[in-house]
Formats: structure tokens, C-alpha cells, sequence
């Protein structure tokens, strides 16, 4: 969910006019992939160790090597993975809903000026609404079936996609614009060869976002409500005490989320290679 | 713009969307979907009521201690992970993964660790929202610009003036982003914690309503929540285009030539 | 005053290395104005950011006033190309001219009254509580110019200060140039790509080769000190010297590993040409 706004230009870009040949190499002695293992190998060894000399508490944090045992006999088990496949069908059904719907209405919106203003204040209003706001009427509704995890999924994902399109929308060249009306262009003919490639970058980041926004909230449903998926299965390890469990689900969580952050940055950064237009990124 | 225009453009469509619902749901006897009517007393009664006292405001006080500390502790550390290329090299690994974890997870843990008290949401609140705003900030202070950064070097401005005058003015359209989206976990955790173990909060008298199936008080509770997250949005807003009046002007000044 | 002792700098890349500037000395006397010329792609920058200390030589010395350069020196100030991104942009343009002053620990009348003065002395004295992103290019240099100014420097570097903004206000910051080195009699080195430009301004031009940069010429002007866009330009002295500088910076180079072979044609047809006709402006 990292946003660069492009104020200036990046610090180690190309000085203007008259670089000498090549900018200074940085130099460093360890390549910096080395150094981020170093990382994560020190968190490693620090779980490890703080447990077991008693800053932290045993009992309830267990060394490293406990949650890697955990994590080990874990993936050996098919209710794992059933759960695993549980929070992924909810992130990817939630997530592509709230994608369409937010492209669809977004193009819509933002076409004319007058559909933008006239949404502004409602949209303003609703945004920030927390989607956990939510659960309670989830829970009256659909109880745990598999709705309630994408009511919030989709209520939360699908802003970032609408908010980035309308942004996307409002990039559009004037002057392409009117050459586009010139030629006689219809309709449909603009959305598809004006709105949707100017739009496509912004689109690509709002998926990115909204693929963070949609795995947190599917995890968080299952944990609060009880859907089947990771977040159950962590309520459940943690209240019957198996906390190298608990703590080892939390980790791959976390292993899914940076796994659907990455797949997601390659796409964006796909897109914006192939966009001929370079652009700071905005986040909301 | 004409005010009616400008009048009509802000206010039409809430209105439309309220009427809509008024009347759609005024004769309204499905159990879930009370009539407005009935959602609206709630709301005045209840949630504007004694639970204004008793649960939202502790609910606002923890959000906010939990917010202030997240803020403090994430801008320092992302201005010292920031600087130095080693530190942020050896350190974004283990960050990108903190701030992967959904930080609602954390709940139960620091249960355990914690125990059920303020103390304990507090710490969840914190901890869950200062990924967004550690990881934006060391963006920012790495991405100052290097003639400005020349600039101030050549000029001697070193140490805590260069700090004041450049680094944290030049991260601070970063940041303020990485505020803006630690505020809506902040909020989202604020909930969250509250569903575990809590005997007072906005979160938990919501649950309890939905419970004890109080329909009309757990829909008056949902829009509570949204006009807290609202309200917050607001006032952010506000500290935000004061702060970034600057960035907004050279942005607009790019964007025009 | 400003002594370069055998600059050398060479950047290490993954596999390979760059030699930008091979040998520079030079001197540059109290109150002098030196222009520098070189193509594009010579170490104009790296010898600057060398000079201003942003950056070590791999071989050589710097000496301000016997000195030696290693990080920013007291009394020096720089003007970047790069006008939108050397003023701070959350800053007014008083809060940019004063904020060196200010790390300078000046009493507050004194920054008061040097803000004011150098303000007036670009000619924006009225703007001083504008943004830098609500002017023009050519004012945004300005207050960069005022900024420097107001430091008090004892040299002045600039490192191609007009080469993003428009012919008409890169000949009234010349102008502006000229005026504030006669006004402040500040030690100025100026860096340019354009001949034109190091001659109407300059008492000597040092003419760089192309990289691996060393001193091709260091030649004196000896136009009147006196100079307008008018007449300095079209005298026949002024496009003498140009010509001058021109054949300089195209003469191939001597260890004929550098490929000018554009540049050896245009030597003599180029520097012929101009001086047959010394009226060209």
C-alpha cells in the first residue's frame, strides 16, 4: 500500500543536462538482497531467543523454532489447506466483484463532469466508513456463509478501485479528447480507445491496493464471524492453546499477504511499462 | 458555480439515497430491515444517548492514544531507516512482511500477551497502524530530492535543522499517505479489539446489540461507526490540506505547464 | 583565491569504470568572473559538485584561499540548473533566501536587511511571500540567485543556471549576472554549455575538452567590461572569441581514442565560417 506521490524527481535519477557519462555507481560492499535475508534472519534468531532467556513471555510466545515446528506439521494437514483455499476463494470472488464494479462505475462516474460532482459528497461520506462497520449486519444476514466474508471484502476493496479509476479518468488528455470527437468517434469507440488505456495504470493500482485490502478483510471476517478459512482456523488454535499454531498461521498470513503484494507489483509495473505515459502514483 | 448549483451538486444525492431508504423501508416489517424511522430514534436515543459516554468515547480515547503512539514511534523509525541505505536495505524484508500480517489477527495474540485490558488495545491499535505510516515514511526521506538535498548541503545545513527544514517537509506528502491509511486500520482495530474482550467500546455495545438481536440499535450502531470514520476522515482532511497547502499548489502548478 | 590541483575523477561502476575528469588545474583570482565551457557530457558537473565539495576527487586538491575543500566550505554558494528543485517548496521565497542565513546564526535585523537587499537586487522585491511553484522559471532562478547572494559568499558557483529557461530571460538573467558580480564583487564561476553565453560574460573562459575532461584553452576576454545583448554580441571582438572557443571545443583530441568525428569536420569549416562573418550575432 505504498504510494511514491511523484513530487520531484527520485533521488538518484539521471541529473538533467550535463551528467557526466554515467551517475556514481552505488557502492556497497554486501548486494542488498544479502542484507534483507541477514533481516529476516535476525528477527529469526531473536524470536528465538527472547522467548527463551524470558523477555518474552514462553508461555505465550514461542521461540522461532516451536513456531516453525508448528508451522511444519501445519502444511501436513488438509484442513490447512481446505482453509487456505477457503480465504483465497473469498479474497479472489470479493476482490474481482469489487475490481469490475469499481471499473464499471468509475468509467461511468467519471465520464461526464457532471456524474463526478453529483457523486462527490456521496462518495466522500461513504468511503471512510469502516468496513467492519459492517459485521454486525453481515452476521444478521448471512450468518457465516461465504456472503458475509464478501460483503466486507467487497465493501472494503471495491473503493480503492473506484477512487483510482476516477482519478485514472480524469488523466485523459483534453486535447486527445477532442481530436477523438473530431474524428467522430463514438461512445463506446472513446471508452475503448481513450478512457480505458489512459485509465489502465491507475486501474492496475487500485488493484494492487485493493488486493491488500481484500486479503486483510476476508482474514479478519473468518476471525470475527466465523467464516471457514485462516481466520477461523487461528481463532480455533488460539482458544484451545496451541499458540505455536496460532503464531504459526499468523505467519502465513503474512507469507500471503507479501506473496499478494508482489504478484500484484509485477502486474503494476507490467502495465506501467507498457503505458507509454509515466505518472506518480496517488494514493488515497 | 452558482451556491444553489454548488448546493444542489454536494446535497442532492445524499438526499436522494436518505429518501430512498425513508420510504422504501417506512412500512417495513422484515425483521432485519427496520424503517428508518425506527434506525434514526436508536441512533438519538441510544448511540447520541448514554452510550455517547459509556462506550464511545473510551472507544475514541483508545483509537486516538493508540494512533498518537503509532505516529510517534513510526515517523522516528522511518526517518532513521530512511537515512541510511544499509538499515533500510537489511530491514524491508521484515517490514513488508509485518505489514502483510492482516493486522486483526494480532488481536488474539495480544490477548494472550497483553491480557483484555486498555492497555492491550492499545498496543493493538498501534502496532497494527504504524506499518503503513513506518514503510510511507521511509519512502519519503529515501526519495528527497538530491538538488534539494545539495542544496542544503552546500548552504551547511546539517543535523536537526536539516531534519526540520528538509527531510520532513519533503517526506511529508509520504507520510501524511501512510497517516492516512494507519488512520482506517487504526479505526478497523479499534472495532476489532473490541469484539474479543471488552467491556465498553463502540465495537463491543454493537456486538452486543446484534446479539440480543436490537436490530434497529445495530444498524444505528453501524452508522455510528460511519459517522465516526467519517468525522475522523473530515478533521484529517483538514490537518491535511493545512500541512500540504504547498504540495497540492506545486502539484497543480506541474500539472497546469 | 580558488586553487583546482590536478582533479581527477574517475566512477566505479559494476564492470566498469568511467574516467569523467582526467586532469584539471586552474586558478581563479579574488573577485574574478571565470566562465567554464565544455560540450555536453564533459565533467562541467563533476568538476562543480568536486569544487563545492558534494563530491571527492579520486585524485587532486581543492584550496579556498589555501583551504583544502572536503564537504561544503563556509562562503561558497551554488546555483543549480535545476531551478524548480533547488528552492524549497513548502518554503516562501523570503523563508528560502533566509533559511541559510538563519543556519548562519545571523541576528534577525541583519537577515531582515541582507533578504531585502538581495531580493531587490533580482527584482523581487514585491513576490517575497510567493511560493517558488507560483513563479515563472526564470524568477524561480532568480530567487535562487538572491539566495546566494545573500549568503555572502565569497565564491560563487554556478552550474548552468539558464539552461532550462527561455532565450529572453536567459539574456536578462545575464544581465542580472553581470550586474550582481559588479555589485557584490563576488568571486563567480560559471559553468555553461553555451559558447555565446561564457564570452559575454566571462574575464576568461576556461574551454574544456570532452570527457575524460581536461583544460583545452584558458583564454582572457578582453572585451569592455561595459557589455549589453546589443552591442557586446555583435562586435567583430566578440565573435572572434567565440570562434575561438568553438574551434577549441571541437578540435579533435590529440589522443585520438575520442570519437569527434562530427566535431573534426565542423573545426574548420565551423571556425572558418565565423570568422568570415563576424557580423553573425
Amino acid at each position: 500500500m505504498t504510494g511514491s506521490p511523484a513530487v520531484m524527481a527520485p533521488a538518484d535519477g539521471p541529473v538533467a543536462g550535463a551528467a557526466p557519462g554515467p551517475r556514481p555507481r552505488r557502492r556497497r560492499g554486501v548486494p542488498q538482497s544479502l542484507l534483507g535475508l541477514a533481516g529476516l534472519a535476525a528477527l529469526v534468531v531473536l524470536v528465538e531467543i527472547l522467548p527463551r532467556i524470558g523477555v518474552l513471555p514462553r508461555e505465550y510466545f514461542p521461540p522461532s523454532s516451536e513456531i516453525g515446528r508448528a508451522l511444519a506439521d501445519l502444511v501436513q494437514t488438509s484442513e490447512f489447506w481446505t482453509s487456505v483455499g477457503d480465504t483465497l476463494q473469498g479474497w479472489a470472488l470479493g476482490l474481482a466483484i469489487a475490481s469490475v464494479a469499481g471499473v464499471v462505475l468509475g468509467i461511468l462516474i467519471g465520464g461526464s463532469r457532471f456524474t463526478r460532482e453529483f457523486t462527490a459528497s456521496t462518495i466522500e461520506f461513504l468511503r471512510p466508513i469502516p468496513s467492519v462497520a459492517l459485521i454486525p449486519i453481515a452476521v444478521l444476514l448471512f450468518g457465516t456463509d461465504i456472503e458475509s466474508k464478501l460483503l466486507l471484502v467487497v465493501y472494503a476493496s471495491f473503493w480503492q478501485v473506484l477512487i483510482q479509476v476516477l482519478y485514472g479518468v480524469q488523466d485523459i488528455d483534453p486535447v486527445a479528447q477532442d481530436t477523438a470527437r473530431a474524428y467522430g468517434l463514438g461512445r463506446w469507440a472513446r471508452v475503448r480507445y481513450l478512457t480505458w488505456p489512459t485509465a489502465l495504470p491507475y486501474v492496475m493500482t487500485g488493484l494492487r491496493l485493493a488486493a491488500a485490502v481484500a486479503l486483510i478483510l476476508a482474514v479478519t471476517a473468518e476471525l470475527v464471524i466465523g467464516n471457514p478459512g485462516l481466520g477461523k482456523l487461528l481463532a480455533t488454535a488460539q482458544s484451545s492453546g496451541a499458540y505455536a499454531t496460532t503464531y504459526a498461521i499468523v505467519v502465513v498470513t503474512g507469507i500471503l499477504g507479501v506473496l499478494v503484494n508482489l504478484a500484484f507489483r509485477a502486474v503494476e509495473r507490467w502495465s506501467l511499462s507498457w503505458h507509454p505515459s509515466q505518472r506518480g502514483e496517488l494514493v488515497v | 458555480m452558482s451556491i444553489v448549483r454548488r448546493l444542489g451538486l454536494t446535497f442532492g444525492l445524499p438526499i436522494i439515497l436518505l429518501a430512498a431508504w425513508w420510504f422504501a423501508s417506512a412500512n417495513s416489517t422484515d425483521f432485519f430491515f427496520p424503517p428508518l424511522s425506527e434506525i434514526l430514534t436508536a441512533l438519538k436515543d441510544e448511540w447520541f444517548g448514554p452510550r455517547l459516554l459509556a462506550d464511545v468515547v473510551p472507544s475514541v480515547l483508545r483509537l486516538l492514544a493508540g494512533y498518537a503512539v503509532a505516529v510517534v514511534v513510526a515517523v522516528t523509525l522511518g526517518v532513521v531507516i530512511g537515512t541510511s541505505r544499509t538499515v533500510r536495505a537489511t530491514l524491508e524484508p521484515v517490514l513488508e512482511f509485518f505489514r502483510a500480517i492482516p493486522p486483526p489477527v494480532l488481536v488474539p495474540i495480544f490477548l494472550l500477551l497483553f491480557g483484555i485490558g486498555d492497555g492491550m488495545k492499545i498496543i493493538v491499535i498501534a502496532f497494527g497502524c504504524m506499518w503503513p505510516i513506518l514503510l510511507n515514511t521511509v519512502e519519503g526521506v529515501r526519495a528527497v530530492d538530491s538538488v534539494l538535498s545539495d542544496t542544503a548541503r552546500t548552504y551547511r545545513i546539517t543535523g536537526t535543522a536539516r531534519l526540520r527544514t528538509l527531510v520532513l517537509p519533503a517526506a511529508s506528502p509520504q507520510i501524511y499517505a501512510g497517516l492516512r491509511q494507519g488512520l482506517s486500520v487504526a479505526i478497523i482495530l479499534m472495532v476489532i479489539s473490541e469484539l474479543f474482550a471488552a467491556s465498553n467500546g463502540l465495537g463491543f455495545a454493537v456486538v452486543q446489540a446484534q446479539r440480543s438481536f436490537a436490530i434497529a440499535e445495530t444498524w444505528a450502531g453501524m452508522l455510528m461507526l460511519g459517522l465516526l470514520g467519517f468525522l475522523l476522515a473530515m478533521l484529517f482532511k483538514l490537518v491535511e490540506n493545512r500541512q500540504l497547502a504547498w504540495y497540492h499548489g506545486l502539484r497543480r502548478a506541474q500539472r497546469s505547464s | 583565491m580558488l586553487d583546482v590541483r590536478g582533479i581527477k575523477k574517475v566512477y566505479e561502476g559494476k564492470g566498469r569504470t568511467v574516467e569523467a575528469v582526467r586532469d584539471l588545474t586552474f586558478t581563479v583570482d579574488q573577485g574574478e568572473m571565470v566562465c567554464i565551457v565544455g560540450p555536453s557530457g564533459s565533467g562541467k558537473t563533476t568538476l562543480l559538485k568536486i569544487m563545492s565539495g558534494l563530491l571527492d576527487p579520486t585524485a587532486g586538491e581543492v584550496l579556498i584561499e589555501g583551504k583544502k575543500v572536503d564537504g561544503p566550505p563556509p562562503g561558497m554558494a551554488v546555483v543549480f540548473q535545476e531551478y524548480g528543485r533547488s528552492l524549497f517548496p513548502w518554503m516562501t521565497v523570503r523563508e528560502n533566501v533566509e533559511l541559510p542565513l538563519k543556519q548562519k546564526k545571523l541576528p534577525n535585523a541583519r537577515r531582515k536587511e541582507l533578504v531585502d537587499e538581495s531580493l531587490s537586487a533580482v527584482g523581487l522585491a514585491e513576490a517575497h511571500t510567493a511560493y517558488p511553484w507560483q513563479l515563472s522559471g526564470g524568477m524561480q532562478q532568480r530567487v535562487a540567485i538572491a539566495r546566494a547572494v545573500a549568503y555572502e559568499p565569497q565564491v560563487l558557483l554556478m552550474d548552468e543556471p539558464f539552461a532550462a529557461v527561455d532565450a529572453q530571460t536567459r539574456a536578462d538573467l545575464e544581465d542580472l549576472i553581470r550586474d550582481i558580480w559588479h555589485r557584490f564583487q563576488v568571486t563567480t564561476l560559471f559553468v555553461t554549455h553555451d559558447i555565446d553565453e561564457a564570452v559575454y560574460l566571462g574575464q576568461r573562459v576556461l574551454i574544456l575538452s570532452s570527457s575524460p575532461t581536461v583544460v583545452r584553452q584558458d583564454l582572457a576576454i578582453d572585451l569592455p567590461d561595459e557589455r549589453d545583448q546589443l552591442n557586446t554580441r555583435s562586435s567583430p571582438r566578440f565573435a572572434e572569441l567565440r570562434a575561438q572557443v568553438y574551434s577549441q571545443i571541437h578540435r579533435p583530441k590529440a589522443d585520438a581514442a575520442e570519437p569527434v568525428g562530427a566535431g573534426a569536420t565542423a573545426v574548420d569549416g565551423g571556425a572558418s565560417g565565423y570568422g568570415a562573418a563576424p557580423d553573425l550575432p
